[in-house]
C-alpha cells in the first residue's frame, strides 16, 4: 500500500479543475500548468526510486481487497512510462506557451492538456481492466477536444473521423471485457492471469486475446488498423501533434504488451505469430508512407507507424531479451518523437509550411535548430552510441535469436530507409539554398527550442548512459517475462 | 433466455453497423448509440440472467444476483453518454463551418481544402 502511485493522476486532475476557473488569467493558467507538470514529474521520479527500491507497489483503491476492489499497480514499466509521459507533457506545455495561441488558452487548452495526462498516467498504473478502459476513456475524451479545439476546417473534418474511429474501438473494448469477465469471472489483471493459467488458454480465451489485439491496435495503429491516423494526427497544432504522436499510441502499445504478456502467453503460436506478422506489415506500411511524402510533418507522423511496427515485433518474440529492447525502445521512441515533432514545429513556424520543397538553407540563421533536428533523426534511426540503437540492436539480436530471420531482417532493413526519410528533411530543409520567409521575424524560435533541447539532451543521455538505465529495463522485462512476480505483489497470498 | 438476448443483441448491433456505413453524418451518430446499447446489452448477458435476491450481505436468499456487470454498464453508459453529446454537438460545429453532413464530401487530408 503506498499513496504515492496515485500522485501521478491526482496531481493533473485537481490542476485541472482549478485550471477550468483560471481561463480568462492566461499568464497564470500558464503557469499554473507548468508548474503542477513539473511536480507531476517529480512525482514520477520519487515513485520510481520507490519502485526501484521495493520493488512493486500496490493501491488497493478505498481498502477493498485485491480481486474485489480496483487496484493500482506500478511496476518497473509503468512506473518508467509514467516518468516519460510526465516529462514529454512538461515539456510540451512549456513549448505551448508560445505556440498554441491565445484564443485556444482561453478555451480551456491547459486543463484538457491535463485531463489528457490524468488518462495516460492513469492508463499506465491501472492493474484492473476495466479501470483501464475508463482511464483510456478519460484519455480519448480529451484527445477528442484538443484536437477539435480551435475549429478549423481541417479539424472539424478529421476530428469526426477519429471519434467515429474510437467510439467503435471502446465499444469493442467493453464487448472483450464483457466476454473477458464471462469467461474468468474477475477484471483485476493478475487474477485474471491467474485463472487463465488454471484453465490454460482453451479457444475462447485465444479469440478473446485477438479481440484485445484489434482494441489495442486501434489505438496503436498497427497494420491494418492505422488507416484514421496519418489524417487525424496531420490537423492538429504542433504541440497537441506531439503529445498525440509521443504518448497516445505507445497507451495502446503498453497496453497490448501488457495483456499479451500477462493474460495470454498460452498460446504464442497463434496469438504472438499473428502480432509478429502485423507488426513487420506496420513496418512496412509506415517506411512506404514516410518515404512517399515531401511534407515533414507526414513523413515524421508515417515514422510512428514504423516504430509502433519495431516495437511490437520485439513484444511478439516474448524473450526477456526482446522484451527488454521493445522497453528499451518504446521509452526512445516517445522521447525523440516528441523531440522530432516540436523541431518540425519549429520549422513550419518560422517558414510558415510544412511542404519540404518549398522549405532550404535553414541552417544558415538557425544552427542550433539544424544541429538538434540533426541529432533527434540519428537517434531515430539508431545510430550508436544514440538511443535507438540499444533497443534496436536487443529486439534485432533477440529476433534471429528466435529464428524470427525475416522480421528481424526488416527491422534492420527499416532503419536505414527510417534514416534515409529524416535525412531527406535534413539534407532539404536545412542545406541548400538560403532562403527568407515572410512570417520570419515574429517567429520566437529562442523559446520554442528550450523545449526539444529539453527532450533531445534526456534522449541522448539515455543513449550514451544505457548502462545506467538497462538494470532497470530489463528488470521491467522480467516482470513482464514472468508475470508470477506481479501476481504475487497484487494478490500478496 | 441468453440465447434471445444473444439474438438481441446480434440485431442491435446489425442496425448499428449498418447506420454507420451510411453516408449521414447524423444516422452514424445514431449507429455509435444503438453500437453502445448493443454492448450495454451484452455486459448484462455476459453476467448471467437469473431472478436473484439483491445481492446484500445479511440477505439470506438461495443465490444472489451478479451486481458487478450492472456496475459496469452504469460506467459504460455515462461514457457513452457523454461522448455521444460531444459527437452531436461537433456534428453540428461541422455542418455549420463545413457546410455539408455528407461523408462523401469530408474526405481528404488537406488543411486548406
Amino acid at each position: 500500500m503506498n499513496n504515492l502511485l496515485l500522485l501521478p493522476i491526482l496531481i493533473p486532475l485537481l490542476t485541472a479543475v482549478i485550471l477550468i476557473f483560471l481561463n480568462r488569467f492566461t499568464i497564470a493558467s500558464r503557469w499554473v500548468s507548468a508548474l503542477s507538470l513539473l511536480s507531476t514529474v517529480f512525482v514520477s521520479v520519487l515513485l520510481f526510486q520507490k519502485v526501484r527500491a521495493d520493488g512493486i507497489q500496490t493501491l488497493n483503491l478505498g481498502n477493498w481487497e485485491a480481486p474485489f476492489g480496483i487496484t493500482l499497480v506500478s511496476d518497473m514499466l509503468s512506473a518508467l512510462l509514467v516518468l516519460t509521459t510526465s516529462v514529454i507533457a512538461f515539456a510540451c506545455c512549456l513549448y505551448s506557451f508560445r505556440a498554441i495561441g491565445e484564443e485556444r488558452e482561453k478555451f480551456y487548452y491547459y486543463s484538457i492538456l491535463q485531463f489528457l495526462i490524468v488518462g495516460i498516467n492513469g492508463a499506465f498504473t491501472t492493474g484492473d481492466i476495466f479501470n483501464l478502459f475508463v482511464f483510456f476513456e478519460v484519455m480519448l475524451m480529451s484527445s477528442y477536444v484538443l484536437l477539435v479545439l480551435g475549429g478549423t476546417k481541417a479539424q472539424l473534418r478529421e476530428s469526426v473521423k477519429y471519434i467515429l474511429v474510437n467510439i467503435i474501438s471502446s465499444s469493442l473494448f467493453v464487448i472483450t471485457v464483457a466476454y473477458l469477465y464471462s469467461v474468468v469471472g474477475t477484471l483485476n489483471m493478475a487474477h485474471i492471469s491467474t485463472r487463465i493459467a488454471e484453465v490454460g488458454q482453451p479457444g475462447i480465451l485465444t479469440v478473446i486475446a485477438i479481440l484485445f489485439l484489434i482494441v489495442f491496435g486501434l489505438k496503436g495503429a498497427i497494420f491494418p488498423l492505422y488507416f484514421w491516423l496519418p489524417g487525424s494526427y496531420y490537423a492538429p497544432p504542433t504541440p497537441v501533434l506531439a503529445l498525440f504522436g509521443a504518448l497516445l499510441t505507445k497507451v495502446g502499445v503498453y497496453s497490448i504488451m501488457r495483456t499479451y504478456t500477462l493474460f495470454f502467453p498460452h498460446d504464442p503460436g497463434y496469438t504472438h505469430e499473428l502480432l509478429g506478422v502485423l507488426a513487420v506489415i506496420t513496418i512496412i506500411v509506415g517506411i512506404i508512407g514516410a518515404l512517399a511524402y515531401w511534407d515533414i510533418k507526414k513523413i515524421i507522423i508515417y515514422n510512428i507507424i514504423v516504430a509502433v511496427g519495431v516495437i511490437l515485433f520485439g513484444v511478439s518474440v516474448n524473450t526477456t531479451e526482446s522484451l527488454t529492447g521493445a522497453i528499451f525502445y518504446l521509452i526512445h521512441d516517445m522521447l525523440i518523437k516528441a523531440a522530432l515533432f516540436l523541431l518540425v514545429g519549429v520549422v513550419i513556424t518560422i517558414t510558415g509550411t510544412s511542404n519540404l520543397k518549398k522549405i532550404s538553407g535553414l541552417i544558415k540563421n538557425y544552427p542550433l535548430l539544424g544541429w538538434m533536428f540533426l541529432l533527434a533523426a540519428l537517434a531515430l534511426a539508431g545510430i550508436p552510441p544514440l538511443s535507438g540503437f540499444v533497443g534496436k540492436l536487443l529486439i534485432i539480436k533477440s529476433g534471429f535469436g528466435a529464428e524470427a530471420y525475416w522480421g528481424a531482417g526488416i527491422v534492420l532493413m527499416s532503419s536505414l530507409l527510417v534514416l534515409f526519410s529524416v535525412m531527406k528533411i535534413f539534407i532539404n530543409g536545412f542545406w541548400g539554398i538560403h532562403r527568407t520567409y515572410e512570417k520570419e521575424e515574429k517567429a520566437p524560435v529562442s523559446w520554442l527550442l528550450i523545449s526539444p533541447a529539453i527532450l533531445v539532451i534526456i534522449s541522448v543521455l539515455y543513449g550514451v548512459g544505457a548502462e545506467l538505465v538497462y538494470p532497470y529495463i530489463l528488470e521491467a522485462a522480467e516482470t513482464l517475462a514472468n508475470p508470477s512476480t506481479y501476481i504475487n505483489a497484487v494478490m500478496k497470498e | 433466455m441468453e440465447i434471445v438476448m444473444a439474438f438481441v443483441v446480434g440485431i442491435i448491433f446489425m442496425a448499428a453497423t449498418y447506420l454507420m456505413l451510411s453516408k449521414s453524418l447524423l444516422r452514424i451518430i445514431i449507429g455509435t448509440g444503438l453500437l453502445s446499447h448493443g454492448t450495454h446489452l451484452l455486459v448484462l448477458t455476459m453476467g448471467g440472467l437469473k431472478n436473484g435476491a439483491a445481492p446484500l450481505l445479511g440477505e439470506h436468499a438461495a443465490q444472489y444476483n451478479d451486481p458487478l456487470p450492472q456496475a459496469l454498464i452504469l460506467t459504460a453508459i455515462v461514457i457513452a453518454f457523454g461522448v455521444t453529446s460531444f459527437f452531436l454537438v461537433l456534428a453540428y460545429r461541422a455542418y455549420q463551418e463545413l457546410g455539408t453532413d455528407n461523408m462523401d464530401r469530408l474526405r481528404g487530408t488537406k488543411i486548406n481544402e
